[in-house]
């Protein structure tokens, strides 16, 4: 076991030779910095894959009828594509990758309560994208059930469905110890003198998230469970057959995966608090404010599962308590989109590229949330119910909310990671690329799905075809944006001018250790006196 | 205040690993919880055979099986009180009881459902979906699906419990860093506890 008096000082985390040499030196580490990179290079690595599949459904979307893959072809995309990217890519994404990284220095502690747990969760995230792959390479053809795995299809059909279901309950498991790790650590280690409302907003958000990874992963995790031993032995429970209620699964599934979405989102929110008081210089502008919105939608976003479900055959009365719920979710989510606004009011306002990201992360995340109230209407969404109206509007929240606060995210603490600078006009040229190729992909399909256009079908219509050709289009200018930002990122990794310890000259606590910091992060914890906090500017 | 301390070994901090633990119960809660709702939407929904079904169940090994586990809940209690008092000898031996009565437990599950499985009951049989009702189908499926969890639980906690075991005997849990003993003490009240809603919700509501 290490202890803090053989650890020299003057060592960053990416130069520090341990025990062990070579690749070990990363996949035996309990260095926080060190897991946040290992989740980064997976996560990058199952998005790539996640888009490439993206970009082949667009592409067959290009023009009615068969294009370049038929109708079981395609299902398997949308499938593998949502697994990947809800599970392996938007869930994780900012807690495991910034979460882990930032969590420990943003409150002045030299590591995560549970290091080992830790890094046995990236294990676990590795062994459920790994089993996720082999229900694709091996068995009777790949997953064609969609992301939810609804009931009764997803014990009826003939497609190598188990290993995705086992890898989804491991990739649930390493959620949920990320989120223990990250509650018993924000408990127990913040920096003496640092009370809750001194600690910074991005620690606040990982702390309501990790409440609802803890809580809500467990109920989607034995349901998948019982969908697995429905296939295999035929209990029963979900299958109308043998007296099962197929319906029950769907309102299991949603009390998940509903607060799933804001395990993705309030992170991405938590990024943007930061972002948004650095660069306008100014203290942040309601921030108990802010913190009670984030556990309001932790909170209250347990309880609009059934949202998803209004023409599945719920009662009317079930049917308005989730209507007026889901609407209820509008306000602390309106709330922080005023004081972010309210944040910059006056302030001193340096439009650098984090910036940039978090305020089109504003524009696209308002979009996304009011193409959601028109989905939590009930008489609206039995009109729009899977559409095309539907997938703009998600792709609005988990890939406009969480993409662009995650990309903002990494532009912001990219030269503390590692303690490099990248080069700013290929940043913002990926920035505006992929900004435009988003719009031009996702807006269409508000109006396609106004227009009729069913999701999840590889044909369409011959009047649908002029908005396709629209969105294939903006497709590619976003992955033209996205190979900017990434090989931009790459490169100034290993070649970028070295950054100084506070490029945006921030107040919270990870601008004030060497970049990239050293492995036990603080040489002396600091200590919160009376007067100090994270945004006094 | 809460805040640490420095110790001398900066990764042990008692009360970290206790919240933890507790944490990671309410994850287990809740996997279970989710099995107790579809239990209870299908008992609603099947009142009669549920019971026809319950009535199958042998009540004398489900208590038998009870006690040995309220038992064992115990000698695991005594054992974390025996290493407080430095008392290592003691605690190994309350320890292995523990491990013996689970493995009781475990023996009398499997002539239990031995028995079900010799009157041609068990998930998918020809017997159950030709000669019984959806409600007694769905009352077996679930019942081989909730004991079966549950004593997959057991198995994890008797591995939790030898670890705990060696680790005692080697002396790196002691008095003072007592951590992984006691959450294997709480683990296995949890394991006790789900039992204990298990056994009226199958054996004994009529």
């Amino acid at each position: 076991m290490q202890t803090a008096t053989q650890i020299p000082h003057d060592v960053n985390y990416l130069d520090y030779k341990g025990k062990y040499k070579g690749i070990f030196a990363w996949i035996f580490s309990t260095d926080h910095k060190r897991i946040a990179l290992l989740y980064l290079y997976s996560i990058m690595t199952m998005f790539a894959v996640g888009v490439i599949l993206g970009l082949g459904m667009k592409l067959e979307l290009i023009a009615p009828g068969r294009t370049i893959m038929g109708p079981q072809t395609y299902n398997s995309f949308f499938t593998v594509h949502g697994v990947i990217m809800i599970f392996m890519v938007v869930i994780p994404g900012l807690p495991a990758v910034f979460g882990n990284f930032m969590l420990p220095i943003m409150i002045g502690a030299k590591d995560v309560a549970f290091p080992k747990v830790n890094l046995l969760s990236w294990y676990f995230y590795v062994a459920g994208a790994l089993l996720v792959i082999a229900s694709v390479l091996f068995g009777n053809g790949t997953p064609d059930t969609g992301w939810t795995f609804y009931a009764p299809y997803s014990f009826k059909t003939g497609t190598n469905l188990l290993p995705a279901i086992f890898g989804a309950f491991i990739l649930g498991f390493s959620s949920i110890l990320t989120g223990l790790n990250f509650i018993v650590t924000i408990h127990r280690m913040r920096a003496p003198g640092m009370t809750w409302f001194k600690m910074p907003l991005f620690p606040w958000s990982l702390y309501g998230t990790a409440w609802i990874q803890l809580l809500a992963t467990p109920v989607v995790g034995i349901t998948l469970v019982l969908v697995a031993l429905e296939r295999i032995f035929g209990i029963g429970v979900f299958d109308p057959a043998l007296g099962g209620d197929p319906v029950l699964y769907q309102h299991l599934f949603w009390i998940y995966s509903h607060p799933a979405v804001y395990v993705m989102i309030l992170p991405a929110m938590g990024a943007i608090s930061e972002i948004i008081p650095t660069f306008s210089q100014k203290h942040i502008f309601g921030y108990k404010a802010i913190i009670a919105s984030t556990l309001a939608i932790a909170f209250v976003g347990y309880f609009v599962w059934g949202h998803h479900m209004f023409t599945s055959g719920m009662s009317g009365t079930a049917q308005y308590t989730f209507s007026v719920l889901t609407f209820l979710v509008a306000i602390p989510s309106a709330i922080k989109v005023f004081n972010w606004i309210s944040t910059m009011h006056k302030g001193s306002i340096n439009p650098d590229i984090p910036f940039l990201w978090a305020v089109t992360f504003i524009f696209v995340f308002m979009i996304g949330g009011f193409s959601g109230l028109v989905l939590g209407a009930l008489a609206t969404n039995v009109y729009v119910h899977d559409t095309a109206f539907v997938v703009a509007h998600f792709h609005f929240i988990v890939f406009g909310g969480v993409g662009f606060a995650f990309f903002g995210a990494i532009h912001y603490w990219f030269p503390k990671m590692f303690g490099r600078m990248y080069n700013k006009v290929w940043a913002k040229l990926g920035w505006a690329f992929f900004t435009i190729g988003f719009l031009t992909l996702y807006s269409p399909m508000f109006y396609l799905g106004m227009m009729g256009m069913p999701r999840r079908y590889y044909d369409y219509l011959p009047e649908f075809h002029a908005a396709n050709i629209l969105s294939t289009m903006g497709s590619w200018v976003m992955t033209i944006g996205l190979l900017i930002i990434v090989i931009n990122l790459f490169r100034s990794a290993k070649l970028g001018p070295n950054a100084d310890i506070n490029p945006w000259n921030g107040k919270t606590l990870e601008w004030t250790v060497p970049s990239p910091p050293p492995v036990e992060n603080f040489d002396e914890i600091p200590v919160y006196g009376e007067k100090d906090g994270p945004y006094e500017y | 205040m809460e805040h640490v301390t420095q110790h001398s070994d900066p990764h042990y901090d008692q009360e970290a690993s206790k919240l933890g633990m507790w944490l990671f119960i309410f994850t287990e809660l809740l996997l279970f919880g989710g099995l107790f709702i579809v239990y209870s939407i299908y008992r609603f929904l099947n009142p009669e055979a549920f019971q026809l079904a319950g009535s199958e169940l042998n009540p004398v090994i489900g208590t038998i099986n009870t006690i040995i586990l309220l038992v064992s809940s115990m000698t695991i209690a005594m054992a974390t009180s025996a290493l407080q008092k430095k008392n290592k000898g003691l605690t190994v031996l309350l320890l292995e009881i523990t491990i013996m009565l689970a493995l009781v437990f475990l023996i009398n599950k499997y002539f239990e459902w031995g028995v079900k499985f010799d009157h041609g009951i068990w998930p998918g049989s020809q017997h159950l979906i030709n000669d019984m009702s959806k409600g007694e189908i769905l009352f077996f499926g679930l019942y081989f699906v909730m004991t079966g969890l549950h004593a997959l639980h057991i198995i994890i906690g008797m591995i939790i419990i030898i670890v705990a075991l060696k680790r005692v005997q080697k002396g790196t849990v002691h008095a003072d860093r007592p951590s992984l003993l006691e959450n294997a003490g709480l683990y296995w009240h949890l394991v006790d506890l789900i039992w204990i809603f298990l056994f009226p919700l199958f054996y004994l509501i009529h």
